[in-house]
């Protein structure tokens, strides 16, 4: 009897879930831990522990998840009874959000947003959101999938609206909130049909389930496919589901803009990646010719209309648009060459995005003309290391050599005329032709126009109601914005770096495209 | 002798970048751009000496660059572009001396946009790899975009607008080239199974079909025929033209024009042979007509940068048309009048700027005339450079133009009669130019003094070289002699059949012809037995 009672024991001990490989987890349970240490601090007394403290505990929480993320940076597992993977591909999309995150903290260090909805929750909502990525990107079944998204885009809704004063600001959060649920819902529908077709969440049972009962033309699939499309299309504003990109990222605080151009597009595209390339590969045949339709119409429209833009964020908005229309190219073609080709543009993405919208804070705080193209104007000699940058990054997203956003464009027409989609090619090249119309607007005014001088931003804001008393110490952030010149000057410079020493970063992404076992 | 491309290559830009970034204002940068500019013409006047007749490519420089993409760092000159690169660095010299006359603002960046241009020029002359050749061809463009809008002439908005248009005409010919460029190679290594790689010593060694080469070409071709510009696609050109400070147009219609000329020996009538073949009528047709144009509008403008522009557009038809004869005289009286009209036009920029200063600040050809009166040097000067315009025999324009016309005429007949006429349509315009400057009636503001000593310094030396050329061109010929025949060798054995071995195999001519795509007329001199 007292062995079975000690067997009893060892057998209750032995209910155990699935291996947890704790390791594998770190990164994000660097960003999790750093979501609640951030919380706290938050509600601190003095004011140097919100204004300092916060957006310190951020990058460190930020910095230990990159560094966690490098250490495994080679690795290939399954994490959490494979309801998540880490691999290639998620280490390096990993990498590119963790440099978003920081580059977003630096720019809204002293930020109107955080002033004004609490430092704490700011940038603990930004840390969550990143979270959100690594949860979707790393994800192997549609499970994990739709909580990463939801994850990644609840705190985005709110992170938009965190200029409450300005009602541009809580239009662009109520607005993302429709469209955003609207696409949620989509994509959750998508993933629920496919289910059905299918009978399994995970992807590498989708797949097998593609290949076994060849459901590849099956009506019930391929409508999820399209409701899984028009989702995630939502999210990477691909036209025709773009309408909401210009009103939100022209209404958000610029910080929070940028890191959706940046972070968002590039988690959208990894699960776009993921999805697309492991569980439907069967279906390529299907869906290639559709999201290669998309791609062109997304680079047309983009371009196009960017060229009436005055506002340099609603310009950036429908340049991001065609951009994603560049990037969509190298999925559709699902080879490996066309995953390293979309991961190396997300990447140059980044770099050029930033430093563009380094500059763009920089001048709406010193002017108080805001994001319009007059704020830049004239730069070229009063502000050289905010003209530079802006200046390399326009260059950069128009395509011109020495940049990286020429080696990415390059990689990225190899893998069109790779895949057999060369006219995709030349539809990136038409579509670069039509963004210099705008692009070299912006450095005709910086180089040329007159100067503005520095303005104080208008006074007499409507007072909020129960907010932090910070927020009534308005007017501009004082202080010289060091951090947003670094910021810009930082980008700005690895814009030509990897443009003209771009092998590091193609052994970078290199990785991504070693995730996929599956693809040539 | 080992000579570093690489140093020739980035000494201008390096120097002009460093006297933008070391404070010390005008001096230093002026004095560090100059010294920029000399290294590169000493270096291209060392390899003209230095350079051995018929031994291919020389010098040559080859690192990978991007391994992932296939390309290379390779630089190396040949028979094609050594007189190119040695005229690129005499203008970019020009020019430097012609700027250091008068001061500007923001001189640091002045300088630094001129070096970068130096060097982005070079850079593609002297690129052995496609890859790389695309991307300095692009590259050079960003200079000029920045010195017409910091120092450009005219309105503001309207410079800006002008220079706008110039840099979306070229760079979308450009971006086509891009594609075609990464298409040619991905399909020329899926073809040999090996490695990507842009080198075109690789590219070389597969011929792709007949389709691909053609919609390659068209992009090529667009690339070029905007960048020279060839007549359809010149919209550019006037308002650009405009837009552009002098001494920086000088250089812009010198020697740009050039590349794109380079371009379609070394990359695409070699590599595309069939393509060449194909639309070699296409391509002649539209060089006629850039003669004929140019010609008629350069005699009919008035404004004396468009006289130039208008006059360059139809010496380019005819350096098009030397290609396109798709023979070895007519590809070696191209680049003979390649360095001839950069050599020619430039000095003429120069000279027209001068008669502007004399004629009150106005550059319109009606605003001048009686410069002449106290200017005999200036006068001299001016005449040597419009006969040689108007290809004087005994100039070098002259052997160049009759090595085209002569190309021309082995290869359609009818094409070289209507050129011909381009020849007395030179002199027309330039004589205009040149009368209506110098003598006739005194213009209203017109003050007439001499060349000046600054003046001289930019002058002489390109009035001699003009003269060295004229009488010796063979210099120019004889070492680029092989490079060239080789670079049109194999679309001259479709077009041209060799008569001997047809002679030989005698029933087998059908196949001989069987060879010339389809759509090409036999010509006249191969064929038949």
């Amino acid at each position: 009897m007292h062995t079975a009672l000690l067997t009893l024991a060892a057998s209750t001990t032995k209910v155990k879930g699935p291996h947890i490989d704790w390791a594998g987890l770190s990164p994000l349970l660097a960003i999790l831990g750093g979501i609640v240490v951030v919380l706290m601090a938050g509600l601190l007394r003095p004011r140097f522990a919100r204004e300092q403290l916060v957006p310190g505990l951020t990058l460190v929480s930020l910095g230990a998840a990159l560094g966690l993320t490098i250490w495994q940076l080679d690795d290939n597992k399954s994490l959490v009874a494979g309801a998540l993977r880490l691999d290639g591909l998620s280490t390096t999309l990993t990498c590119l959000f963790l440099a978003a995150g920081i580059g977003t903290t630096l720019l809204s260090w002293r930020a109107m947003a955080p002033r004004e909805s609490a430092h704490g929750e700011f940038f603990a909502m930004l840390l969550t959101s990143i979270s959100g990525m690594i949860v979707l990107t790393w994800a192997q079944d549609t499970i994990s999938l739709f909580l990463g998204l939801e994850l990644l885009s609840i705190p985005l809704y709110v992170l938009c609206a965190t200029e409450m004063r300005r009602a541009t600001s809580l239009e662009a959060g109520l607005k993302y909130l429709i469209v955003g649920s609207v696409g949620s819902a989509t994509l959750l529908y998508g993933l629920a049909l496919i289910y059905g077709a299918t009978g399994s969440t995970g992807y590498a049972e989708t797949a097998a389930a593609f290949s076994t009962h060849s459901l590849s033309t099956d009506t019930l699939a391929l409508t999820g496919i399209a409701l899984v499309v028009v989702g995630l299309c939502f999210k990477c504003s691909v036209a025709p589901f773009h309408q909401w990109t210009p009103d939100v990222y022209e209404g958000s605080p610029t910080p929070v803009t940028a890191f959706m151009a940046v972070a968002t597009k590039a988690a959208a595209f990894g699960v776009f990646l993921r999805f697309f390339d492991t569980a439907l590969i069967d279906a390529q045949g299907t869906w290639g010719p559709a999201l290669a339709a998309l791609a062109a119409i997304t680079i047309i429209v983009g371009n196009v209309g960017a060229l009436g833009q005055s506002s340099l964020k609603r310009m950036l908005a429908y340049s991001s648009v065609a951009q994603a229309g560049y990037m969509l190219a190298g999925v559709v073609v699902s080879t490996s060459l066309g995953v390293r080709a979309t991961v190396f543009y997300l990447a140059a993405y980044l770099l050029m995005n930033l430093a563009a919208f380094g500059v763009v804070i920089a001048r709406e705080r010193e002017t108080g003309r805001g994001d319009d193209i007059s704020a830049v104007a004239g730069i070229g000699a009063s502000r050289p290391l905010l003209a530079w940058p802006l200046t390399i990054s326009m260059l950069a997203l128009a395509g011109v050599p020495a940049t990286a956003g020429f080696i990415g464009k390059f990689q990225l027409i190899r893998a069109t005329v790779d895949g057999h989609y060369a006219w995709l090619g030349i539809v990136i090249v038409i579509g670069s032709m039509i963004s210099l119309g705008y692009y070299l607007r912006v450095i005709a005014a910086v180089w040329t126009g007159d100067a503005v001088e520095s303005a104080q931003v208008a006074t007499g804001l409507p007072a909020l109601a129960g907010g932090s008393p910070d927020a009534e110490v308005t007017g501009p952030a004082a202080g010289p914005a060091w951090e947003v010149t670094l910021v810009a000057v930082v980008f700005g410079a690895a814009i030509v770096v990897f443009g003209v020493i771009p092998q590091p970063l193609f052994d970078f992404v290199a990785r991504a495209g070693s995730a996929f076992s599956n693809l040539i | 002798m080992t000579i570093h491309l690489s140093i020739m290559l980035w000494a201008p830009a390096a120097l002009a970048l460093a006297g933008a970034l070391i404070p010390g204002g005008r001096t230093v940068s002026r004095a560090l751009a100059g010294v920029g500019t000399l290294i590169a013409l000493g270096y291209a006047i060392t390899l003209v000496a230095d350079y051995k007749s018929g031994g291919g490519l020389q010098y040559v420089t080859d690192r990978m660059w991007i391994r992932e993409l296939g390309i290379h760092y390779k630089l190396g000159v040949d028979g094609l572009n050594l007189f190119l690169i040695l005229l690129t660095s005499v203008l970019f010299t020009a020019t430097t001396l012609w700027s250091l006359s008068s001061e500007r603002a923001r001189e640091g960046q002045y300088w630094l946009q001129l070096g970068l241009a130096h060097s982005f020029v070079l850079g593609s002359l002297m690129a052995q790899d496609l890859a790389l050749f695309v991307a300095f061809f692009d590259l050079m463009l960003i200079p000029f975009f920045f010195l017409s809008l910091g120092w450009g002439g005219g309105r503001r908005d309207e410079r800006i607008a002008a220079i706008t248009k110039l840099v979306i005409y070229t760079l979308v010919g450009s971006l086509l080239m891009l594609t075609a460029a990464i298409a040619l190679a991905v399909l020329s290594a899926s073809q040999s199974g090996n490695d990507l790689s842009f080198a075109f010593t690789d590219l070389q060694k597969v011929t792709l079909t007949k389709g691909s080469q053609e919609w390659i070409f068209l992009c090529f071709a667009a690339a070029f025929l905007v960048k020279m510009p060839s007549f359809p696609f010149h919209g550019w050109m006037p308002d650009g033209y405009k837009a552009m400070p002098m001494p920086v147009l000088a250089v812009f219609s010198g020697v740009l024009s050039k590349v794109a000329a380079y371009g379609f020996l070394r990359i695409v009538v070699p590599l595309l042979p069939d393509a060449a073949v194909h639309f070699q009528t296409l391509m002649l047709l539209i060089a006629l007509a850039s003669v004929l144009y140019g010609s008629v509008m350069a005699f009919t403008t008035t404004n004396t940068r468009l006289i130039l522009g208008y006059s360059s557009l139809a010496q380019l038809g005819f350096i098009v048309l030397g290609i396109f004869s798709l023979t070895e005289q007519g590809a070696q009286g191209a680049i003979l009048q390649s360095v001839n009209h950069g050599l020619v036009v430039a000095p003429a920029f120069f000279l027209a700027g001068a008669a502007a200063v004399r004629s009150g600040g106005s550059e319109d050809l009606r605003d001048m005339g009686g410069i002449a009166f106290r200017a005999p040097v200036l006068t001299t000067i001016f005449l040597i450079v419009a006969m040689a315009n108007l290809a004087i025999p005994g100039s070098s324009n002259f052997v160049g133009e009759f090595l085209i016309l002569l190309g021309v005429f082995n290869a359609k007949l009818a094409i070289a009669c209507i050129a011909f006429t381009g020849v007395a349509l030179a002199s027309v315009y330039t004589l205009r130019l040149f009368i209506r400057a110098m003598h006739n009636r005194v213009g209203q503001d017109v003050t007439s003094r001499d060349v000046s000593l600054g003046d001289a310094v930019v002058l002489v030396p390109l009035v001699l070289c003009i003269l060295g050329l004229a009488l010796y061109p063979q210099l120019a010929l004889k070492k680029g002699e092989q490079t060239v025949k080789g670079s049109v060798a194999a679309a001259r054995a479709m077009t041209h059949p060799p008569k001997t071995a047809a002679a030989a195999q005698n029933g087998s001519v059908l196949n001989t012809v069987k060879t010339v795509p389809a759509g090409t007329p036999v010509p006249a001199t191969g064929g038949t037995p």
